[in-house]
């Protein structure tokens, strides 16, 4: 076990220098954090009941947990009598031949896909292009990550990791054989390039599938918003639509959402409102003027379940918003491809590990300050740092921390108990400290503490420790 | 239980003339780096009429362990601390982390020994940080120091998001003498300490501390203080590693007129 650990932790450190090393990286990130933090503040400020509405959404989610069997058979009862089909599917490789054999049986050849992080996790664009398919992602960061042969950095802003010379650069080379030769560098004219090559494509897709921000239990419908429209291209363009989503995603009422959607954009991006919210119940009705022929919804279960009704079941009330990634100290260091798994930032280093199995990512819960700001911003109040801190209690009683650090923790432990002792022997490396450092005030190097010592000083303990002055000097106090 | 909730009643009455006693936790830190907090702590406490006493059996609040994941030996430390200090009527910490440790971690620790758990809460409910006792537990007034410069503030994460540390420290530095305040920007921005992480995760804690000493850079302040030493420790190392200028003092040694001597990390002969 403390092997695979140890491997992974160089794989992690070593995700984590490229990451700071990488100027790109660093510029792109450094431009974005403080423009989502502060644009949440504002939205935030702008609407004094904000944290009475995190209360109610954080107990809409909490009563939907719950209550997710009800809940879920509703919702699938709904769809079916709208017309829709419902498929379920325990873990990302089933999810992925439900879809696949949906696309097969429609004989489709092109499929448009709008933003959907639970595709992600099931793999679904190498799944379906396995069998054949041309998958063209529409939401534009996607888009830009898939041009770049690379996975989301963030959950809501998937190319936030880019700057835009990588952009114009990605942009020529694949845009050129199409006829757009000339080197767009400006921020519309990069957009509006994307807009009319993916326009091409919108129209001639066979099946569009889309993610689910919320599903409505009493309508069986579901919801998504964007801000760039390509949602509802993709949703009511093709002749069959797919709705991929993970079952946390069911909530009872349309009272409910709108509730939620109060929350979501300003947390996630500081709007009032995402551009669009799009509401969907089913295939083409006869009185419908368009939309698809069919609707299906495949609900993936990919070891939620099994968080329901355990210490971490308030991690499935997350509405995916992003902003414990966008207040991140450590996200913000080193963006999102470091965790390295497609959930990145505190959400993901809470969420990984239960997904994918304690032993996957070992670093995740460690690599964090516990300084606690993802727990302050989070819309429906999910304890994420308290939920780091119990998964290093996990990792600690299922032995995955090294024997030498649990050593030494038993170790100290020992010595502090003994308060007297811990004293006098702490009294050697104060003396060794003191003389060596000889009246600087500071330590470039400390045995053990290269971490610390590379790249800051050690500024110099006292000679003699505060308790051993007030108890020698001032016998009153013995 | 009537009999002891009657003689407590009269412990209390007899005690109501007599000066609050209060707990001094020192912290590991500021007991082996920078005693001088302790003093400055045992000092402001006095100067509010605070009889202080210092343990003899403390050392650590057990975080390293705590934020380790290892509870069993969490327990340990959580148990002596509580006995330590037992008989006095408040715990004072000169740190918004220890004093969280002390306040919302220890009674996490017990949840199946109703016997601890309770001590545990009793010693949760009595304890405070040094800011948030002086400014609202004991009002503090007059404080007599001088400092002719100008300040920035360092929020500490654990202190500002679990204790709700703002406005006290502020507000007790606008007694001292000549001090002025810069706000500093992304002051509530971890400075990228976080314990064992520092030593750790270290490439991630120093490009955060970079990043915190930029800023107090741009801040163009003479000095940054805070509420806990090892934010402090990492500040000043890396401060003094680029021999940035800033001065780095504890809150505690500014409110109590400690600032003559060398500040954090800087050669004992200073200026």
């Amino acid at each position: 076990m403390s092997e695979i650990s140890s491997i992974q932790r160089v794989e992690f450190q070593d995700r984590v220098r490229t990451a700071l090393n990488d100027v790109n990286l660093q510029r792109a990130m450094a431009k974005a954090k403080s423009g989502f933090v502060d644009k949440r503040l504002e939205a935030k400020s702008a609407l004094p009941e904000f944290d009475q509405i995190r209360d109610a959404a954080r107990d809409i989610k909490d009563h939907v947990l719950s209550n997710l069997d009800t809940y879920l058979e509703l919702y699938e009862e709904k769809v079916i009598e709208n017309g829709g089909h419902v498929h379920w599917a325990r873990d990302a490789e089933e999810a992925c031949s439900i879809i696949a054999e949906i696309c097969k049986a429609s004989g489709a050849r092109t499929v448009t896909k709008g933003k959907s992080m639970v595709s992600e996790e099931m793999y679904l664009n190498p799944a379906l292009e396995a069998v054949g398919m041309e998958v063209v992602e529409t939401d534009l960061g996607e888009y830009i990550v898939q041009l770049a042969g690379e996975t989301p950095s963030h959950i809501i802003a998937p190319a936030v990791h880019k700057t835009r010379e990588q952009i114009t650069d990605l942009f020529h080379e694949h845009h050129s054989p199409l006829g757009y030769t000339d080197r767009v560098t400006q921020r519309e004219a990069l957009v509006n390039e994307a807009r009319s090559v993916l326009r091409e494509r919108f129209v001639s897709a066979d099946v569009g599938i889309t993610g689910a921000n919320f599903l409505v239990a009493e309508t069986g419908a579901n919801v998504i918003v964007t801000n760039e429209g390509n949602g509802d291209l993709t949703s009511s363009l093709p002749k069959v639509h797919i709705v991929t989503a993970g079952i946390e995603k069911v909530i009872p009422s349309l009272e409910d959402l709108s509730v939620l959607l109060r929350v979501l954009a300003r947390s996630a991006t500081g709007q009032e409102f995402s551009a669009y919210t799009s509401i969907y119940s089913g295939p083409r009705r006869p009185e419908d003027g368009e939309g698809p022929e069919a609707y299906h919804v495949v609900l993936l279960d990919n070891g939620r379940s099994s968080m329901l009704g355990g210490d971490y079941q308030s991690m499935l009330r997350c509405i995916r918003c992003g902003a414990c990634l966008n207040h991140c100290p450590v996200y913000g260091a080193i963006g999102g491809h470091a965790y390295g798994w497609i959930y990145p930032g505190p959400m993901g280093s809470v969420l990984t590990p239960l997904l994918n199995g304690f032993d996957s990512a070992v670093d995740l819960p460690n690599a964090c300050t516990l300084n606690g700001r993802c727990k302050e911003v989070c819309p429906v109040h999910i304890p994420l740092s308290d939920l780091l801190l119990k998964h290093r209690t996990e990792q600690h009683e299922r032995k995955l921390t090294s024997a030498t650090s649990r050593w030494i923790l038993t170790a100290w432990t020992w010595l502090v108990r003994r308060p007297r002792f811990y004293q006098a022997v702490m009294a050697i490396p104060l003396w060794t400290m003191n003389r060596i450092s000889r009246g600087s005030g500071r330590l470039r190097w400390i045995p053990f503490g290269r971490g610390w010592t590379d790249t800051r000083d050690f500024p110099v303990p006292s000679r003699k420790s505060f308790l051993r002055q007030w108890y020698s000097q001032e016998k009153g106090h013995e | 239980m009537r009999i002891g909730s009657v003689i407590s009643i009269l412990m209390k009455t007899h005690q109501s003339n007599s000066p609050i006693t209060v707990g001094l936790f020192v912290t590991c830190l500021a007991d082996l780096i920078r005693p001088q907090v302790a003093f400055a702590a045992v000092s402001l406490l006095e100067s509010a009429q605070c009889e202080v006493r210092v343990p003899r059996g403390q050392s650590c609040c057990g975080q390293p362990a705590l934020n380790s994941g290892d509870r069993a030996n969490s327990i340990e430390i959580a148990k002596q601390v509580i006995t330590e200090f037992s008989d006095v009527d408040y715990v004072v910490v000169p740190s918004g982390s220890c004093a969280d440790t002390l306040k919302n971690k220890y009674p996490t620790l017990f949840s199946k020994d109703m016997r601890w758990a309770r001590r545990a809460q009793k010693l949760a409910d009595k304890t405070w940080e040094l800011t948030k006792f002086l400014f609202e537990k004991v009002e503090l007034k007059g404080i007599d120091a001088a400092l002719d410069g100008v300040c920035t503030y360092h929020d500490s994460c654990t202190g500002l998001r679990e204790l709700l540390i703002y406005e006290q420290p502020r507000e007790l530095l606008k007694q001292v003498k000549g001090l002025r305040l810069k706000e500093l920007k992304d002051s509530n921005v971890c400075c990228g300490f976080g314990g064992l992480f520092s030593l750790k995760y270290s490439d991630i804690s120093t490009h955060l501390v970079s990043d915190k000493c930029t800023e107090i850079c741009n801040s163009d302040a003479d000095m940054v203080l805070g509420g806990d030493l090892g934010c402090l420790l990492n500040i000043a190392g890396r401060l003094r590693r680029d021999n940035k200028k800033a001065r780095v003092f504890h809150i505690a040694e500014v409110l109590a007129g400690m600032t003559d001597g060398p500040a954090i990390g800087d050669p004992e002969e200073s200026e």
